[in-house]
């Protein structure tokens, strides 16, 4: 039994890796390491359900980690690491989508939508603008009626 | 036995809820209190039957009867009884349940509690409420029977998730639900309104207390939520931006905006069509959510495609509910008064600009969780929109909202003073800019842009407290002035204050944590230490442990101060369940004050020398229980207005109030 259970807790261990914050990975430079950390967070784990590779402990973020660790290592830019990832395995890989061609509407929408509720705002106020409409002889009677009676 | 009664119930609170419908809407529009009344016994019915049912789904589960086919896939008899029990509402078809329960149940309290409504708009609205039942139980009948029986029973069951065995877990589902249904009795009262024509103060009283019942609710379901990804899931994340997550989020914040324009037309009664759109509004949020979650339409598009029927037909039930809701509000809207006039500075401006924020909030949360939907479907373009998306747009909308929050309180209803509001809170802004600076001086690294959020928090919880202390006249009056003042206050402004600060308490905690959390992984050998910011973290032992229904190996870790005095002791597990040959991990969270040590333990790999060692990352997570904290003050903030007497007793104002 016992050698079963020890069997069990190695196969378990196998199953999961640790992140990007695993040792085993870093890199030597504190500066580099940082930026990578910061561009993990907008790379999506491709077979994960929206984890990014920054929190991923699937083999295939693994994979992912040393692709852009190595290529922060080779001194190239952030956006020429994107662009990178984009060739090799399209826009999905992205958690941020970039502001280009399709994804406009998405960047944009949020202002869109904002105006609207400004002009809308703006004309509510100015409709209100208008004096309130004086009381019927009949209301100020019931009003009269009212206070003298509380 | 027992299932077979609860499969029967079922059926016949499906039928009732038919009756109820029928009934109450007749009794209604025939202004026939018999008619009105038989359909609220059947509204009672309706939710006693299902009571049965879902006991008897909870009985199946206990006793693990596997001849149930959602008990076979869904539990196991080594299971804790607890996580059987929350087994009844872990599955799809439970959680269905579940829902029709809470729905029935809403429409039962209207039926037992509503006696001060009108009776014709009480009548209407537990007729829509009854629709609404008779929608979601035919889905639940005929599609997704929770009680169904197998042929073959299996010997043992396929059991929970693990991930899904924790105690936050078991208490998500039903708060959720609680708030996410809560809005349907906001959205029958609109459509009752409207059916009637009528949308007044009256009107608006009746929706407030529900409304803040609900987002209560949703707002205790989502913390409990967030919370539990915190410490399950293993580094330390407690809200990212999952389609899931932003399925329950965007009800609560049309709920938010609802419960300010609902006090608007309250005290004004202005905005009425807008106050009754966010009521649809709300409720069809919940059902989008319903949708969005239940159909498995965001996992993949083509695990959609491969069994559409039930995601199909709750978008029928969706299109059917909402479609006829903002049908008739198409339709009666042009004709509803316009109530109350208000200038551009007032507490009706600062509420229309907190519904416009609000709303655009919601659309950008909406608009990505579909965008990725919406792109494959126009040019089969696959793309992700993720946290770095919505931290983008969302938090400059909330940012822009949290900014003029404060002044809105002191603001007077139809004209306010802007210059005297500035005067009053000009102390409140320096204080917190004060704060933010010193954050900015002494927290290590210097960090701008968190210690801008630290100020907005200050911001916030600052000027609630300066709004509570002009309420009272504190430093003002005498102390017995300012004690009478206390006592007099409507629970409502106790409530108001609560939950401003409690936003405060929450944006400080989340821009504190975010930025200056410590995190250190080493693998460790036996009695191997590494650093941890002022902290030193030592794996003293490990030992193997066998639970209930898992296996594991727990890690002893010592956490020491500076001076090496013992901090904390943390018993991190890793956790494997046979099962399902799952391996999860269990961490262990030593509390120092509001600040969190995180300890995870890793999987074992061969270390110096050839020693085992293993991979255990720790990590400070400064001020994270704020995090929690301020949305359980909201909570708070909601039960307490609950209770105000005004609310409660659905009268107009009668205690003197100081500043509104």
């Amino acid at each position: 039994m016992r050698r079963v259970r020890a069997l069990l807790i190695a196969a378990a261990a196998v199953a999961l890796t640790a992140g990007a914050s695993d040792p085993s990975e870093r890199l030597p430079d504190q500066a580099q390491e940082a930026r990578a950390r910061t561009l993990f967070k907008e790379v999506r784990c491709l077979v994960c359900q929206n984890e990014s590779i920054d929190d991923s402990e699937a083999q295939l973020a693994g994979d992912l980690r040393r692709i852009v660790r190595e290529q922060v290592k080779a001194g190239r830019s952030d956006a020429q690491i994107r662009d990178f990832l984009v060739e090799r395995y399209g826009e999905f890989v992205l958690l941020k989508p970039r502001f280009s061609g399709g994804n406009a509407v998405l960047w944009l929408a949020p202002v869109g939508v904002l105006l609207v509720g400004g002009v809308l705002m703006a004309g509510l106020l100015r409709r209100r603008e208008t004096p309130e409409p004086a009381l019927s002889q009949d209301e100020e009677e019931r009003v009269r009626r009212l206070l003298e009676g509380d | 036995m027992i299932v077979e009664l609860g499969a029967f119930a079922l059926i016949l609170s499906l039928l009732l809820s038919v009756a109820q419908t029928g009934l109450s809407a007749v009794g209604g529009a025939r202004r026939s209190p018999v008619l009105a009344g038989a359909g609220r016994g059947a509204a009672l019915a309706t939710f006693l039957a299902l009571l049965v049912s879902f006991a008897a789904l909870i009985y199946a589960f206990v006793t693990s009867d596997f001849s149930v086919a959602n008990v076979a896939a869904n539990s196991h008899t080594d299971k804790p009884m607890l996580y059987k029990v929350a087994g009844a509402w872990g599955s799809h078809e439970g959680s269905m349940l579940l829902w029709c329960l809470v729905l029935t149940g809403y429409g039962a309290a209207m039926a037992f509690f509503g006696d001060s409504l009108p009776p014709r708009l009480r009548a209407y609205a537990i007729a829509v409420q009854g629709a609404l039942g008779v929608l979601f139980l035919a889905y639940t009948v005929f599609a997704s029977n929770p009680l169904a029986r197998l042929l073959d029973a299996p010997i043992e069951g396929r059991s929970l998730n693990p991930l899904l065995q924790d105690p936050a877990l078991a208490f998500h589902p039903p708060f959720l639900y609680a708030g996410y249904v809560g809005f349907s009795v906001v959205y029958s009262l609109s459509l009752a309104a409207l059916i009637e024509g009528r949308i007044d103060a009256a009107w608006a009283r009746w929706v407030r207390p529900w409304t803040l019942a609900a987002w209560s609710l949703l707002t205790v379901g989502i913390t409990l939520g967030a919370f539990w990804a915190y410490y399950e899931l293993g580094w330390g994340g407690w809200w990212f931006w999952d389609p899931v997550e932003n399925a329950s989020f965007m009800p609560w914040l049309i709920g938010a905006a609802l419960l300010h324009s609902a006090i608007v037309t309250e005290r004004r009664g202005a905005l009425p069509g807008w106050t009754a759109f966010l009521a649809l509004a709300a409720y069809t949020f919940s059902m989008l959510g319903a949708f969005l979650v239940r159909s498995g339409v965001l996992t993949s598009v083509h695990a959609f495609a491969v069994d559409p029927t039930r995601g199909v037909l709750l978008l029928i039930m969706m299109g059917v509910a909402a479609g006829a809701g903002f049908l008739l509000f198409g339709i009666r809207a042009p004709s509803l008064n316009r109530g109350g006039q208000f200038r551009p500075i007032s507490r009706e401006s600062a509420i229309v600009l907190n519904n416009i924020l609000l709303s655009t909030a919601t659309a950008v949360v909406l608009l990505g969780t579909l965008y990725p939907l919406i792109r494959e479907a126009m040019d089969g373009e696959a793309v992700s929109v993720g946290a770095p998306f919505f931290n983008l747009t969302f938090t400059p909308l909330m940012i822009l909202a949290f900014a003029v929050l404060p002044a809105g309180p002191l603001l007077a209803w139809k004209r306010g003073d802007a210059k005297g509001v500035a005067r009053k809170l000009w102390i409140v802004l320096a204080l917190a800019a004060l704060l933010g600076l010193i954050a900015y001086a002494v927290v290590q690294p210097r960090k701008a842009l968190a210690s801008g959020g630290l100020v907005v928090g200050f911001w916030l919880i600052g000027g609630a407290l300066l709004e509570m202390g002009e309420r009272l006249k504190l430093f003002r009056a005498s102390v017995a002035e300012s004690l009478r003042r206390a006592r007099g206050l409507p629970r409502g402004a106790w409530g108001t204050t609560l939950a401003h600060a409690g936003l405060g308490v929450f944006v400080l905690g989340a821009s504190f944590e975010t930025a200056w959390r410590v995190e250190a992984a080493q693998a460790l050998s036996l009695n191997g230490s590494q650093p941890l910011g002022a902290y030193t973290v030592t794996l003293t032992d490990v030992v193997t442990v066998e639970g209930p229904n898992f296996l594991a190996e727990r890690g002893i870790v010592t956490v020491t101060n500076k001076v090496g005095a013992e901090v904390c002791r943390a018993a991190p597990e890793r956790r494997f369940y046979p099962t399902g040959a799952q391996t999860t991990s269990e961490v262990a969270i030593c509390a120092k004050g509001l600040d969190d040590i995180y300890v995870v333990m890793g999987e074992r790999r061969a270390g110096e020398g050839g020693k085992p060692a293993w991979l255990v990352r720790a990590y400070v997570n400064p001020w994270v229980r704020l995090i929690f904290l301020g949305p359980l003050l909201m909570a708070i903030g909601g039960i307490v207005s609950l209770s105000d007497r005004r609310v409660r007793l659905g009268v107009g104002r009668r205690t003197g109030e100081a500043t509104s």
